[in-house]
């Protein structure tokens, strides 16, 4: 069962389920089932295949001086561990790392402050139907192909005729160089993030107030006038599971993100948003070196790895048996 | 008697501010709607605009529309022909992946075996690989293959997203189906694989809808395994995009009319699988 640990009403609902199915299941259990082994085998042998051989051949290429220009003459020999030598000693992909670090801060708190709010607006507005319209309308920017996210965000930062830099002209502001300047450049995308992310929060985060039982809220409004308390002491603690899924995620889409940012800054100016997805693909397919971004991605395979065990041991606790 | 008055006390004191806090409620509402779709209305718009408004200071708000840009990427047929491939792969990667899935959700649902939580949990983890960490095996094995520029390499790509997709949604649905209707079916004489094709397949229908939606959603919105697996024959849409932009400057209008083309259908699916996306981008943690 998926339920989150720490969700009281969830998690109750859950166990009775699991324990029937372990019971039933423990029948079956002994026996080779050729049913089971059927019907798992050809999705566990696909992503065997596209999912474990290519992390294999990654790992087998990070030991390879692997440089596709010189590959056809000089072939590609193992040089054990001088590829990750390189990385580690290599100022451009730790800077890179360290800006996808920057990127998070700038990102992250913002979309989750902005995202409580908009879901604590939804469920407590009496607008019910414009509340359920504006809830469907939450994942248009999710949905959004982010190649396009990356076009649209070329159009409206664009110095000279973009809408945005009209709009804060108005209130006697800019114009601003929302690509150009290096140091604004990482504000820009984490702007544009958080115009396709802070959504995410937000249903996440009506997720969990819709299950505050509401005779406790206002229970907790007669105790106390000050909304702060409420929500600190009653909502937060259903919001806390979430937000903890939130954080990890995010963690790991960050370090993903690739076609956003690519289509609208290339990584630039010079290097100043090249966050370290793009780097790893310009030393791959820029400049071919196979061998040293191989190296790199297996770096960032193992923050990968790390990141999934901890969701996976904070959030699928109960079939864990 | 102090705590009805307080009761009412509240009541009377939370009406009196009524008109004034469902202003303040709609007006924020109103801003963040505008928040979402601005973006989405400014592409679709300058897809319609001629070239001279499209950098019109300050902006054109109202203006003849006009389609001269679609005509032109459709005369142009580079276009069309990567929209045709991303809905061929988009397609087929989904129908590979409910066809593959579901077999092992219902397995994963039904049946106990030892390393079932390790076989989950993998499953599971391919939702935080980073793709530019398979990009270039797979780059290697795709040339080594001969499956550079072909759908086949983004089909079988796509796996690695949308069967765990599959798998984690279909799981639960199956959950959902009571054990006796399969008892019951098997004690007519059907076998496990009829139980799961013709009872529990149709009962998990609107579960599996909503995983295919999503896969859906996810292979035709997919940028980095494209842009390196594919060239002229097989590009699909979103790299047809990106390739608007050039140094020599861009075609705002035509580059805008392909990202409405790209974006406006999917946004009719992701609306119908709404209340779901967040359990699809969470695998489930969160409902």
């Amino acid at each position: 069962m998926s339920s989150l640990r720490g969700d009281p009403t969830l998690g109750v609902a859950a166990a009775p389920a699991a324990r029937t199915g372990s019971r039933l299941a423990a029948r079956r259990r002994g026996r080779l089932n050729w049913t089971a082994v059927s019907m798992l085998a050809p999705a566990v042998v696909a992503l065997l295949a596209i999912g474990i051989v290519p992390l294999v051949r990654a790992v087998n290429t990070s030991f390879q001086e692997f440089v596709v220009s010189r590959a056809q003459t000089q072939g590609t020999p193992y040089t054990g561990f001088d590829n990750y030598r390189t990385v580690f000693t290599d100022g451009f992909f730790w800077r890179s790392l360290l800006r996808t670090g920057q990127f998070f801060l700038y990102a992250v708190p913002l979309q989750v402050v902005l995202g409580i709010a908009i879901a604590a607006l939804l469920t407590s507005t009496r607008w019910r139907t414009l509340a359920g319209l504006t809830r469907i309308l939450l994942v248009v920017p999710i949905a959004t192909t982010p190649t396009v996210v990356g076009l649209i965000g070329r159009l409206v930062y664009d110095q000279e005729f973009g809408v945005i830099n009209w709009a804060i002209g108005l209130i006697g502001l800019g114009p601003v160089s929302w690509t150009g300047n290096p140091n604004v450049v990482l504000f820009t995308l984490a702007l544009t993030d958080t115009w396709q992310w802070t959504p995410f929060v937000a249903l996440v985060a009506l997720a969990g107030l819709t299950a505050v039982p509401q005779d406790i809220v206002e229970a907790s409004r007669l105790e106390t006038s000050r909304w702060w308390d409420t929500f600190r002491h009653v909502q937060f603690p259903y919001l806390l599971p979430g937000l903890t899924a939130i954080l990890i995620i995010r963690t790991a889409d960050i370090l993903k993100l690739f076609d956003t940012v690519f289509v609208l800054t290339r990584g630039g100016p010079g290097v100043s948003s090249e966050l370290v997805s793009l780097y790893v693909q310009r030393v791959g397919f820029r400049f071919f070196n196979l061998g040293v971004a191989s190296a790199q991605a297996i770096l960032l395979l193992i923050v990968c790895i790390v990141l999934s065990r901890a969701y996976i041991k904070i959030f699928y606790r109960e079939i864990e048996s | 008697m102090s705590m009805s008055m307080s009761t009412s006390q509240t009541r009377v004191g939370r009406r009196r501010t009524v008109t004034a806090a469902d202003a303040a409620q709609i007006a924020a509402i109103l801003l963040l709607i505008a928040f979402l779709l601005l973006p989405i209305y400014w592409m679709v718009s300058t897809s319609l605009k001629t070239t001279n408004q499209t950098f019109a200071i300050p902006p054109a708000f109202v203006f003849k529309p006009t389609l001269q840009h679609y005509r032109e990427i459709f005369h142009d047929g580079a276009v069309p022909h990567s929209l045709g491939n991303s809905l061929i792969v988009a397609t087929v990667a989904t129908l590979l992946a409910v066809a593959l899935g579901t077999p092992a959700a219902y397995a994963l649902a039904r049946f106990d075996f030892r390393g079932k939580a390790d076989l989950w949990f993998w499953f599971i983890s391919n939702r935080f690989l980073s793709p530019i960490v398979v990009a270039i095996p797979y780059f290697l094995l795709a040339r080594d293959l001969e499956l550079l520029d072909k759908h086949l390499a983004l089909i079988l790509v796509y796996q690695t997203f949308t069967m765990p997709l599959v798998i984690w949604l279909c799981t639960d649905q199956f959950r959902l189906v009571p054990k006796e209707v399969d008892e019951a079916a098997m004690v007519d004489g059907a076998n496990q694989w009829q139980t799961f094709l013709r009872i529990n397949l149709p009962l998990a229908a609107p579960g599996i809808a909503v995983s295919a939606i999503l896969c859906f959603l996810f292979s035709w919105n997919e940028f980095l395994f494209a842009f390196v697996l594919t060239r002229e024959a097989t590009r699909t849409a979103p790299v047809e995009a990106n390739n608007f932009v050039t140094d020599f400057g861009i075609r705002w209008g035509p580059m805008m009319a392909t990202g409405t083309l790209i974006v406006l259908p999917v946004l009719v699916f992701a609306a119908f699988a709404s209340r779901h996306l967040v359990r699809g981008l969470t695998m489930g943690a969160v409902k």
